[in-house]
């Protein structure tokens, strides 16, 4: 067992990654819409201010903005909080972006609870439902700083509209940033349950795999970054050998991965499916990582929840 | 007043149009839905746009340095797609496919379906934003083509419509060209009634465009300040088009109830003698 690596902030792995790709493509370009300092855009805009476009607070506008910069051809980031980016945004991503087919990254900061103090207006934990119903849309949700740079990466290469979802808070190296496009990245191996965690959650699942691997049980850990396309694949192949899901997700449980694993495992393979994430509220202010325990994320809580499946499965008395 | 050549020129223009309104009157009622008012509005302006002061080529639809044209109100579409066929961007023939199934000609225009599309519009507010990015991609990439964008005046109650038009003032973009096809009316009635946009001369000066008012169905002043845009170099032209809804059809001029409502075969026939000629329009 590898123990977390140290804590690295996602979204300085995206500045960075942004103004290499802004040496390797002359054409490339970023948006954001007032946050360059929160989105670390600001370092592509230092580096390259000729093609850097700070448009102020007018989250919808920059996607139309930004889907008119593209169709000539052009790759274009844009950046902004998850809450503006998705919601205040939605039908300018939706017509302009997605509708038009526009090579458009939105790389949203802020997801999730785990912005804290700013409360509940500021936590979005919708986004990853809002942007995977999007005909066209590649949505990833990376779990560590690794993730981020080769998504990143990845999504500059690929022509089409894409959603990427980081988190506020520094997050432990969890994967060695081999992330592909429509795979999940089995972190620890096992056959006796399967977490599919995503985002900040995928340390958690690896904490749950560790603290089982003592008791003999393994945990085989998925980090399904990779949120639209999906591998499913990799979950019915894990529903099969290991007849058990648990999901780990800061965000809805309505409309996040978790709904999405429930359906894909009920049409290709059921096995017993459980939801860990935000339930059906608004996020509230608070320090960060209690906001987790709070709604329904604790250590605690996934470990009971995987006791149950485990149980269900014959797997402990 | 006017030299010869040019009369000549208008009149031509004047036929054109006419025969794109026909299409619209022919296509609506085919469909049988549709937005026949704000497409009869704007059918000059588009006319003057593609037949005149537009630098585009239907043999090279995707040469880098033709000018765009983004209609933002994009339930024009009808006017739009009957004045690309005249200028032989898609066969006359299509027209009749307007929202059918499996038609290239979507109830809103749709660039992935037909690529002399520059920007898929709807959702009103947002062709101009892209527009606008259209316009920030010629200046980086050093092109000098214009990009015109067409709005409609219900469209002027949206507050991104303002994002937008502050973006281009910001920028400076002086490609850029912002036609108000001003009719006056939108789905429920008059705009001033409704929500008051004026005075959107005004507001656009507000926003750092050098503004004119025009008559928009008359083709010296649409040519005119067409061409006066082209010829500017520090920042963005407006356009207030003072145009008629439902121009040209004398039952559907100055009516919201044509806004999106599709004229009946009787209708149609009414509608295509006004408009020059009557013709009998086969069953829908």
């Amino acid at each position: 067992m590898t123990a977390l690596g140290p804590a690295a902030s996602l979204r300085d792995a995206y500045g960075a990654a942004l103004v290499e790709l802004g040496e390797r493509d002359p054409g490339l370009v970023v948006l954001d819409a007032d946050l360059s300092g929160s989105t670390r855009t600001q370092l592509f805009g230092q580096r390259f201010p000729d093609r850097f476009f700070n448009v102020g607070v007018m989250e919808p506008t920059m996607m139309s903005i930004a889907a008119g910069l593209s169709l000539g051809g052009r790759t274009v980031f844009a950046s902004t909080f998850a809450v503006f980016a998705a919601g205040q945004a939605y039908n300018f991503v939706r017509q302009s972006v997605c509708y038009n087919r526009a090579n458009v990254k939105i790389v949203a900061t802020h997801g999730g609870l785990l912005v804290g103090g700013d409360g509940g207006t500021h936590q979005m934990v919708e986004d990853i439902g809002l942007m995977r119903g999007l005909p066209g849309m590649t949505v990833v949700v990376p779990s560590d700083a690794a993730t981020t740079r080769a998504a990143t990466f990845a999504l500059a290469e690929r022509n089409g509209p894409a959603y990427v979802r980081l988190t506020r808070e520094s997050l432990p190296t969890v994967t060695d940033g081999s992330f592909r496009i429509g795979r999940a990245a089995e972190l620890r191996s096992g056959n006796d349950l399967t977490v599919v965690a995503v985002g900040a959650l995928v340390a958690r699942g690896l904490e749950l795999a560790d603290d089982l691997a003592r008791l003999g049980i393994s945990v085989r850990v998925l980090d399904a970054a990779s949120v639209k396309p999906f591998d499913e694949a990799a979950i019915l192949k894990a529903a099969r050998e290991t007849g058990a899901i648990l999901v780990l997700e800061e965000h809805s449980v309505l409309t996040g991965v978790g709904a999405l694993v429930a359906a894909v495992t009920a049409e290709g393979h059921p096995v017993p499916v459980r939801r860990i994430g935000v339930p059906d509220l608004f996020g509230e202010s608070g320090d960060p990582w209690a906001l987790l325990d709070r709604f329904g994320m604790s250590m605690q809580r996934i470990r009971d929840e995987a006791w149950d499946l485990l149980r269900l499965r014959g797997r402990v008395e | 007043m006017m030299e010869p050549p040019r009369t000549a020129d208008v009149a031509a223009l004047e036929t054109t149009a006419r025969e794109i309104r026909r299409d619209i009157i022919r296509m609506t009622y085919l469909a049988g839905s549709g937005h026949p008012g704000g497409s009869l509005s704007v059918t000059d302006l588009l006319t003057a746009l593609l037949f005149r002061e537009m630098r585009i080529d239907p043999e090279r639809p995707t040469w880098p340095d033709r000018d765009r044209l983004v209609l933002s109100k994009g339930h024009a579409a009808p006017a739009l797609y009957a004045a690309l066929a005249h200028r032989g961007f898609l066969p006359r023939a299509e027209l009749a496919t307007l929202r059918r199934l499996g038609s290239r000609l979507q109830g809103h225009a749709d660039r992935g379906k037909l690529p002399a599309i520059e920007a898929s519009t709807g959702c009103l507010g947002q062709g101009i934003g892209m527009a606008v990015g259209m316009a920030l991609d010629a200046r980086l990439a050093g092109r000098s083509h214009m990009v015109y964008a067409v709005l409609g005046d219900g469209e002027c109650q949206a507050g991104p419509t303002w994002e937008a038009l502050m973006a281009g003032g910001h920028y400076r973009l002086d490609r850029l060209v912002v036609l108000l096809d001003r009719n006056g009316l939108e789905t429920d009635g008059p705009t001033e009634a409704i929500m008051g946009i004026e005075p959107i001369a005004d507001k656009f000066r507000a926003f750092r465009y050098r503004t004119v008012e025009i008559d928009g169905h008359d083709f010296p002043q649409i040519l005119d300040a067409l061409a006066e845009a082209r010829s500017r170099t520090d920042g963005p032209t407006a356009i207030v088009a003072r145009t008629v809804k439902g121009k040209g059809v004398s039952f559907m001029e100055g009516k919201s109830a044509w806004h999106g409502k599709p004229p009946s075969k009787s209708e149609a026939e009414r509608a295509l003698a006004d408009l020059g000629s009557p013709e009998e329009v086969p069953a829908r």
